[in-house]
């Protein structure tokens, strides 16, 4: 295999300290290593930043409630896709883009890995579909289970051996890597047209509480030591006052160790914590108000927790989310169309399109209180910068997030120049406080690179530029040495990677994507617990009476899933 | 005003689309330019010049830009798209699509139009002296933001959807519509001379229509309100006065609730 | 020896019920358990006499001669390259996978892609476009509603086990009563078999759906009062009863079928279906479903949307981008207006069931290539016709059921004479146009090899 040297880059390594050091990065049969022959091909990064390539640790980008979100949004790719390349496939839609653009968008930023927010596990085999389809990047599924008939009524009994391997057996047939709580409790009640707003709110029939299902859940994931905790949203999203909802969630952690070998060091992951800063009773300015310092001095100080900020970005998109209730809400807001799926004994989703008007005070206040949890956070390797793809806006825009970081110029211009109500926003949030500050490139790795990485308990796989890693390189037009006077250079090199590997195998050069045909793998968790007989019978039982399939045709049989890479979790050893 | 006249002297085996023929992409440009303008017909793209005679010379700008368009373009769509300024005249019928997104400026088609004309207008004037087809002034699909302002006449007859997810502008048919009548209408007029078979103003939110002959199916979701005098493109009539839809959501404004007005000519 | 295969997920309907037991002796069916009759039938016939075995092509006397999948191959890629502006429509019984190698082939030819919600549900995306899709998976309506509407749909004719597995009899979790604890509702102009089923039965009058939803909708918004006497032939009292009905559910669910897609309105009586649906979810829970006909029409729908963004009538002519616009880019349309000069019929059959007159503009003029196991009407006009195999009895690949939940199909025999499966045949046709456009082929609609049909009368002389 072709052997590479990226030449006298400024590298940014977090995973081995590195800060800017000019330093060769080498590439051969696909990993890191120490040297190359004279054979390699040289490509010059003199002047330019090399990363690893970026892990986005949640974007939904491969799934039913993507795919409806697409289906029912013609709207989206007229006038606002781009002309196809000549020699890359067509690349269609704006807010939720087609598995072709997706990839190639993400390649573009430099990224080689994407884990997909949300998978039902009754259509895991949709997910693992989109996954075939999509180029370039590795990517890996979160099935959720926050509201899960078997959970619901293994928790409520506080069997956690029984979760754990009802648990384990659904990571297998799913091919899942994670598990992910999203409205717990909440979208169960949601099958009845309910919903539970705060955590100590009961689930109809079930008669357990949000709070119980998440302590329930992180004592099963630890007992199955997966590599990433559980992956959190919270009841009450979207709401005004609902900050208080978020506190009481993320104190649950109170009192867990994380257990587990592969260097995860939180048991609660919460996500697009940006939806969950809410003060105030109305989203009016004389109502309304941001709380991410007060949230963010709770994560600050408790080591369990790692975020990701679900930043804002200002545009014209698509919201979609397994909080069925919320989506319900929302269209009742704007009066838009409104796609819901409820999924039999699992989970819900619901898809709106939504406009973040930056004419509207609401917008700018939203956009301002995502950069606030990214300035206030004290480890930078806790908090990753997102958009919760595509709800607070494209995951192509990430560049544009990192500008408004790196850069108070940028972002004090947008206050001043953009946001219709920009006074009000700096009276009713905290962003007017911190407009002096700025991350550095090494935090923005941080943020985007060996942060998430470690988070999802696979430091040994991305996020990093160790020898003997998986060659995923990024370079970028950014001197590090010579830091860009106008911001708009951030977004544009961001945006267009100079250069990008993916598995030694060169995808991008000269801003091109000239290569999008490597293999890509799918990531995912093979979970081994003891034998459970009761479990076996209560799966057999549920599937006779409750479901609409066979339970031989509910696993995802071996052929439907693409390249899998699998990491191995056996309890019983 | 200069004035660029084409003719069009050959046919296509399928269709044509004609989406740059505006005077937005033809002003400043030289006949020689004019004629290099890309047309396509499926996937093989041509010259404008390799189906059309081209003369006279266009303006500096659009708002100075006129074109004639002369020969049969019955299977020509497109043309107008997104145009900003100038004026279009068509002497033949015309396929899909005309004035399409069509921001200012006028077009006059002297002849039939088929469907997606006018679809969201955001100004000017758009005038068929002949019938249209579906889909007249209305939105593309999925999207709530359909017409939104400008003036889209049609002297003959109409078939369904006329203005639908229509917010803002005009409309006005000369001759009879089908069915689906400012359906999802959220604002703009429609006015009807002629007969309507049904479903005018369903899932209407607030807007104002009119219809001058009869209505053999009304809605059951517009009620009776009162009789008033009103001036519809000039002239002055009676009307039974009718509000709706009752079906659908409505807007309140000081704390009344606004719908949409159907008016019926007694 | 005999064995029987089961769990197998049958490839007729959109109910994808996949209990089905098939017994298999020496690569012939021999039995088949749990299937409705058409199901059953579905897997004997591909055991039968007169299975075509090998890819033919017209001569010009009108005779068939069968040729080797290569020439096939060879003459449908080059027309493809070839043609300006080339359908490919059908998609009703194929997998997901061959959607999917379909999908490269029309992207890389710059035709237009379809599917048959185009004649059927593509009301539906439509009315979905435009409105949304508030709907659940078929075991939600199993196991909680209480109130089951089928509107304009006919399942014990067109999806027989779907009133015993999802939508009336099934006892579930939460409807332990089964048939006795729920209500059920049916709309129909006719008194159907499935009305036969109903506790309430409106003989709405044909074509007035639409007025009969607005109806309904009043009563949501508190306007009963202002009711007419009678909407679309039914009487206002029995339209508040129905209201009262459903606004006592705890769980109301609507299915809807082709009474709603091909009356007049079409797309907007689903959408006008829909909003109902919102209203009701005001009161009590309520959702909404298609009752999409074959068990992976909607796999197209589904697997373009993720490959293209739109779920049908995708023009890809344009090689920049895809442009979806049914009513100019649908086939029917396309076909009625002479808007293309090729044509592949797959996994379909536009002879029985295009508008005549649509298929007489390109039967007899336009190059056509059926792809079907079957020698179906469309295949008696094409220059060639292409046998495949059998999805869900030869082959297997994933299905999407009506309600989008996707289903993993089996191959319980060998493919009939070792035919190719649909992703193989496009996969290779893919190949085929690279190797000719790289020998010179060019797109000029410049046809050497279309053999136009003598024998064809239009139907107006038979007719008329």
């Amino acid at each position: 295999m072709t052997e590479y040297i990226i030449k006298n880059g400024c590298v940014i390594d977090p995973t081995q300290g590195i800060n800017g050091q000019k330093m060769d990065i080498c590439i051969k049969d696909g990993k890191i290593v120490d040297k190359v022959s004279k054979a390699a091909k040289v490509v010059d990064a003199t002047g330019k930043t090399v990363m690893a390539g970026g892990v986005d640790i949640h974007s939904h980008v491969a799934g039913p409630k993507v795919d409806a979100g697409r289906l029912f949004r013609p709207e989206d790719k007229l006038f606002k896709s781009p002309n196809r390349k000549s020699n890359l496939r067509m690349e269609m839609g704006f807010s939720v883009p087609s598995v072709v653009k997706t990839g190639y968008d993400y390649a573009r930023m430099g990224y080689g890995f994407v884990m997909e927010a949300a998978m039902p596990p009754l259509e895991a085999a949709h997910v693992h579909e989109e996954i075939r389809d999509t180029p370039i990047i590795d990517e890996a599924a979160m099935p959720v289970v926050g509201n899960n008939w078997f959970l619901l009524e293994y928790l409520k009994n506080h069997e956690t051996e029984n979760a754990g391997a009802y648990t384990s057996w659904m990571l297998n047939a799913t091919r899942g890597y994670a598990l992910k709580c999203v409205n717990p409790g909440g979208t169960e009640a949601w099958g009845w047209g309910l919903n539970c707003i705060t955590i100590h709110d009961k689930v109809p029939y079930f008669d357990i509480t949000p709070a119980e299902i998440m302590k329930g859940l992180i004592e099963t994931n630890e007992y199955l030591r997966l590599p990433h905790s559980i992956h959190v949203h919270t009841n009450n999203l979207g709401n005004p006052g609902n900050y208080t909802t978020t506190l009481d969630t993320l104190k649950l952690v109170e009192g867990y160790k994380p257990n587990n070998d592969f260097g995860r060091e939180q048991v609660m992951h919460h996500t697009h914590l940006q939806f969950h800063c809410y003060g105030g009773d109305s989203f009016k300015s004389s109502s309304f108000e941001s709380k991410s310092k007060e949230v963010m001095d709770y994560v600050n100080k408790q080591k369990g927790l790692t975020i990701d900020t679900g930043n804002v970005t200002l545009d014209e998109t698509t919201t979609m989310t397994a909080d069925g209730p919320f989506e319900y809400h929302l269209t009742h807001l704007n009066h838009l169309k409104w796609t819901n799926v409820d999924i039999e004994l699992e989970t819900a989703a619901g898809v709106v399109p939504f406009i973040y008007d930056p004419k509207t005070y609401i917008a700018g206040a939203q956009w301002a209180i995502g950069l606030e949890l990214s300035l206030l956070a004290k480890d930078k390797d806790r908090c990753f910068i997102t958009t919760d793809h595509p709800n607070a806006g494209p995951f192509w825009r990430y560049p544009r997030i990192y500008k408004w970081l790196l850069s108070a110029k940028a972002r004090n211009d947008l206050i001043a120049n953009e946001l219709k109500y920009g006074d009000k926003v700096i009276d009713t949030t905290y962003i007017g406080e911190l407009s002096d500050k700025e991350i550095s490139l090494y935090e923005l790795a941080q943020m985007t690179r060996s942060g998430p990485a470690k988070a999802l308990g696979f430091s040994h796989l991305y996020g990093s530029l160790k020898t003997g890693m998986n060659a995923n390189v990024a370079v970028y037009d950014v001197d590090p040495e010579n830091l860009p006077s106008d911001p708009e250079q951030y977004e544009t090199a961001f945006g267009n990677v100079f250069a990008f590997f993916k598995d030694g195998v060169l995808c991008v050069e000269n801003h091109e994507i000239v290569n999008y045909s490597m293999p890509k793998k799918t990531v995912w968790v093979n979970s081994i617990v003891p034998e459970n007989k009761q479990v076996e019978r209560d799966i057999r039982d549920k599937f006779l009476h409750s479901y609409t399939v066979d339970l031989e045709n509910y696993a995802v049989f071996d052929e439907h899933v693409h390249n899998p890479y699998a990491i191995k979790v056996d309890i019983t050893e | 005003m200069n004035t660029v006249t084409i003719t069009l002297v050959k046919q296509p085996q399928l269709f044509l689309e004609a989406d740059l023929v505006t005077p937005d992409q033809f002003a400043g440009k030289s006949i020689e330019a004019i004629g290099a303008i890309e047309i396509s017909e499926g996937k093989i793209k041509y010259p404008l010049a390799s189906f059309a005679k081209i003369e006279g010379a266009s303006g500096a700008t659009a708002e100075e830009t006129k074109i004639v368009l002369n020969g049969d373009w019955t299977r020509v769509k497109r043309i107008g798209q997104k145009m900003t300024a100038g004026e279009i005249i068509i002497n033949s019928n015309v396929d899909m699509y005309t004035g399409g997104w069509m921001i200012g400026g006028k077009i006059t088609v002297n002849g039939n139009a088929d469907s997606f004309t006018g679809i969201a207008m955001a100004g000017g004037e758009l005038t068929i002296n002949g019938d249209c087809l579906n889909h007249v002034g209305s939105a593309y699909r999925g999207d709530w933001r359909g017409m939104t302002g400008g003036v889209l006449r049609v002297t003959g007859n109409v078939g369904n959807d006329i203005g639908t997810f229509m917010r803002g502008g005009t409309i006005i048919v000369g001759g009879d519509a089908f069915i689906h009548v400012h359906t999802h209408g959220e604002g703009g007029t429609i006015i009807v001379k002629g007969n309507v078979e049904g479903r005018v103003g369903g899932q209407s939110v607030k807007g104002d229509v009119f219809v001058n002959g009869t209505i053999d199916f009304m809605m059951p979701g517009y009620k009776y309100v009162d009789d008033v005098e009103k001036e519809v493109d000039g002239v002055k009539a009676v009307y039974a006065h009718y509000i709706g839809d009752l079906g659908e959501r409505h807007p309140t404004s000081k704390g009344v609730q606004i719908f949409t007005n159907l008016y019926l000519k007694k | 020896m005999q064995e029987v295969i089961k769990h197998v997920a049958c490839p007729y309907c959109g109910s994808c019920c996949d209990d089905l037991e098939i017994t298999v002796d020496d690569g012939k069916i021999i039995e088949v358990k749990n299937a409705c009759i058409i199901g059953t039938e579905i897997y004997h016939h591909a055991s039968r006499e007169g299975r075509v075995g090998s890819p033919r092509r017209r001569q010009p006397d009108g005779t068939y001669k069968d040729i080797t999948y290569d020439e096939a191959i060879d003459f449908t890629a080059k027309m493809l390259i070839k043609a300006k502006k080339p359908l490919i429509f059908g998609f009703g019984s194929t997998n997901c996978e061959g959607m999917a190698a379909a999908g490269r082939v029309a992207e890389d030819a710059g035709a237009v892609l379809d599917n048959c919600a185009s004649i059927c549900h593509g009301s539906s995306f439509l009315a979905i476009f435009d409105t949304g899709y508030p709907s659940c998976t078929l075991g939600e309506v199993k196991n909680r509603a209480d109130v089951v509407v089928y509107w304009g749909s006919n399942p014990a004719h067109a999806h027989p086990r779907h009133m015993s597995r999802y939508g009336v009899f099934p006892r579930g979790f939460f409807t332990g009563k089964g048939a006795r604890g729920r209500k059920v509702i049916v709309v129909d102009p006719r008194y159907t078999d499935t009305a036969r089923c109903a506790d309430h039965f409106l003989q709405v009058q044909q074509g007035h759906d639409y007025d009969l939803f607005d109806a309904f909708r009043m009563v949501m918004h508190g306007h009963g009062a202002d009711l007419p006497a009678v909407v679309a032939g039914i009487p206002k009292e029995k339209i508040l009863e129905v209201c009262d009905v459903i606004k006592a559910g705890r769980y109301v669910h609507i299915f809807f079928g082709m009474g709603l897609c091909h009356s007049d309105g079409r797309n907007h009586n689903v959408d006008i279906a829909i909003n109902l649906v919102r209203d009701i979810n005001e009161v009590t829970k309520c959702t909404i479903m298609a009752m999409r006909g074959h068990y992976n029409i909607a796999g197209p729908g589904v697997v373009w949307a993720w490959q293209f963004g739109f779920p049908y009538c995708i023009d890809l002519t344009k090689g920049s981008i895809a442009h979806m616009n049914p009513g100019e880019t649908s086939s029917v349309d396309l076909a009625n207006r002479g808007e293309i000069d090729a044509f592949i019929n797959i996994g379909t059959d536009a002879g029985a069931h295009f508008p005549i007159r649509a298929f007489e503009k390109i039967g007899g003029s336009v190059p056509m290539v059926t792809i079907d196991p079957s020698v179906n009407m469309a295949a008696t006009v094409s220059d060639v016709h292409i046998p495949v195999a059998i999805v869900g009895v030869e082959t297997g690949g994933i299905c999407y059921r009506m309600d989008n939940v996707p289903i993993q199909y089996r191959s319980v025999i060998k493919p009939f004479n070792g035919i190719l499966t649909d992703e193989q045949l496009f996969d290779k046709i893919y190949e085929r146009m690279q190797e000719l456009k790289n020998a010179g082929v060019e797109s000029d609609g410049k046809w050497e090899y279309a053999t136009p049909l003598a024998d064809v009368r239009p139907v107006k002389e038979v007719y008329e």
